[in-house]
């Protein structure tokens, strides 16, 4: 076992090393400020949604491996009622006070998302219901 | 509603929907998930509510209503076994959506604020016909993949002359036109660019067939996902990127699981055609005239009452029969008698990725007795009985020994390490490969000639 001495020493070395960290997380992040405030100033809209795109894609990659193979088809299901999202796009075009021919697209597109968002959460919530363990 | 609170709310429904699809890591942690997914819509429909370029939802209400009450009906009503054209059948309507919400997004660019009609950038241009293109080949794609897997058109893959040399041409010709709607932002092209994309999608899918369903299924359900991202992309939306991002990536890695569980590349489904050329003709010494043993539901129910375990491998043949439940009676009188009951699932077995723990899971089979390839496959070999029910192509050792055969390299399902064998099928025909299976003339195989269902409920019959 280690004598109280050189316990007392590791501990100093120890919170020494925490300082050094703290006071270099702090520049990072006074670097980081800036190279935001850069990024806002250079940045076009097309590579702030490319940079949104890929760590989207990466998170899907590391989330869906995880899904145990028993659950696939409510996997398929459920991420088939989310991509109905685009009912977001489809409300803004069904939007305006006028009828116009984007106007009734946007309908269309409202109608066809709903059927899937209704759809698909609803099997979803059925399949899933079934998956029972004996008790 | 101000710009910043609407993209905040926006960020809480993305991080909603990465949770839904997290809890499905386990069937425990599943329904809250599924929670997670439905309160993620309703706070995004409701933020769109709220944004300023919404200004009558009259039209808004009237589809969601319309949708709502057809959706919900159709998903009370589906039976669990047609649940792979129903998901085809959603993944078509997403295409259209996302179709429809480009066309929109371009006779009216400025209802989304990217623009004005005549003068938009070419990167919207750019982005609007990605979103378009996939929409469009989502939308006939989905729809071709109904009607085969509803049986309204041949399940086979259709080929015809000049397939891969037309598709090609087709889509450099997609191309060449992309950069010509972002030079010229002509309604024309636009116009253009949608049929010739719908026609792609189409031709896409009808040579892939039979056994290639759950790719393409899965292909399918990617393609919805990055239809979405077009579309965000198009409209500036992180909503829909973040998703459809998840749900592109997530077909994607179900496309190639299923690849890996046929030991065939993407590349190889796609073109098609599989199961009609290359292995057509029954291979093997023997082929028709060589001598099979088959049996009762009364033997196979003597046999199985006197195992002490039992492997149950159940395929799409399953589920064509709708066995499920005549199959899980059986294995409680099984259990009742002692013996050790557990169903093994091949990756691609059935019509869509996870179909058959589905069908296990609404006869009330608990899913700690199912279990994947890897987890059961050494378990064949000290297991008395293998009971393999609509599967055929999955069992196959051809698949280990041949280099010939066209499944080699698959991996496989070891029933043949059983003590016996019990095949329940229709006929000797053989599988969607097109390969004979030797395990039906082995001697410690016996056939159970019959329909699932029936001979299911016959041994049941006879163990009681």
């Amino acid at each position: 076992m280690a004598d109280p001495a050189s316990l007392a020493l590791r501990a100093g070395e120890l919170a020494g090393d925490a300082g050094t960290l703290a006071r270099n997380l702090e520049a990072l992040s006074q670097q980081l400020a800036v190279a935001a405030q850069q990024a806002a100033h250079a940045g076009t809209p097309f590579v702030y949604q490319l940079t949104v795109f890929v760590l989207a894609v990466f998170v899907g990659y590391y989330v869906v491996w995880r899904v145990t193979p028993a659950l696939h088809s409510p996997l398929m299901s459920v991420t088939n009622a989310v991509s109905s999202v685009i009912i977001v796009g489809a409300m803004i075009a069904a939007g305006p006070a006028d009828i116009s021919f984007a106007k009734l697209m946007g309908f269309v597109a409202v109608t066809l998302a709903a059927v899937n968002i209704f759809g698909g959460f609803i099997v979803t919530q059925r399949m899933l219901q079934m998956f029972h363990r004996k008790k | 509603m101000s710009e910043n609170l609407s993209a905040f709310l926006y960020l809480v429904a993305s991080i909603c929907f990465i949770m839904a699809l997290r809890g499905l890591s386990s069937p425990d942690t599943a329904r809250g998930g599924n929670i997670y997914g439905i309160a993620g819509m309703v706070i995004a429909v409701l933020t769109t509510l709220f944004i300023p370029q919404v200004i009558s939802p009259w039209l808004i209400f009237l589809g969601i209503l319309i949708g709502g009450a057809i959706g919900s009906y159709i998903a009370w009503q589906i039976q669990m076994t047609a649940l792979p054209q129903l998901v085809a059948a959603f993944h078509s309507l997403v295409g259209l959506a996302a179709v429809c919400v480009a066309s929109a997004a371009f006779v009216a660019p400025e209802a989304y604020g990217i623009g004005l009609r005549g003068a938009l950038s070419g990167t919207s241009l750019a982005e609007m016909a990605l979103g378009l293109t996939i929409g469009a080949i989502t939308f006939t794609g989905s729809v071709v993949a109904f009607a085969k897997l509803q049986g309204l058109v041949p399940g086979r893959p259709l080929v015809f002359p000049f397939q891969h040399p037309l598709n090609a041409a087709l889509g450099l010709l997609m191309i060449a036109l992309i950069i010509l709607l972002v030079l010229t932002e002509s309604t024309a092209v636009f116009a253009l660019l949608v049929l010739l994309s719908l026609a792609f999608g189409f031709l896409l899918i009808v040579p892939i067939g039979g056994a290639d369903m759950p790719v393409v299924i899965s292909m399918l359900n990617s393609y919805s996902g990055w239809a979405a991202c077009g579309i965000g992309f198009t409209l500036s939306n992180s909503l829909l990127i973040i998703t459809g991002a998840l749900v592109g990536s997530s077909g994607a890695i179900l496309s190639y699981i299923m690849c890996r569980g046929m030991n065939r590349s993407i590349f190889n489904v796609i073109l098609g055609g599989f199961g009609t050329a290359g292995g057509a003709a029954p291979t093997g010494p023997g082929g028709a005239d060589r001598l099979v043993k088959s049996g009762s539901a009364e033997d196979a129910a003597f046999i199985m009452k006197n195992a002490s375990s039992v492997i149950i491998v159940p395929g799409y043949g399953m589920a064509v029969a709708q066995a499920q439940h005549a199959l899980r009676e059986m294995a409680d009188v099984l259990k009742k008698h002692g013996v050790k009951v557990s169903y093994a699932i091949h990756p691609v077995a059935g019509r869509m990725p996870g179909h058959m723990n589905v069908l296990l899971a609404e006869a009330a089979v608990s899913y700690d007795e199912v279990f994947e390839l890897d987890e059961i496959n050494r378990d064949f070999a000290s297991t008395d009985v293998a009971f393999v029910i609509g599967a055929n192509d999955v069992t196959n050792p051809a698949a280990k020994t041949d280099p010939t055969s066209p499944i080699y390299g698959m991996p496989i399902l070891d029933v043949e390490r059983a003590k016996t064998v019990l095949f329940v099928k229709r006929s000797m025909a053989s599988g969607y490969a097109g390969v004979d299976n030797e395990l039906f003339y082995r001697d410690n195989t016996m056939m159970l000639f019959g329909d699932a269902k029936k001979m299911c409920e016959d041994i049941f019959k006879a163990l009681e």
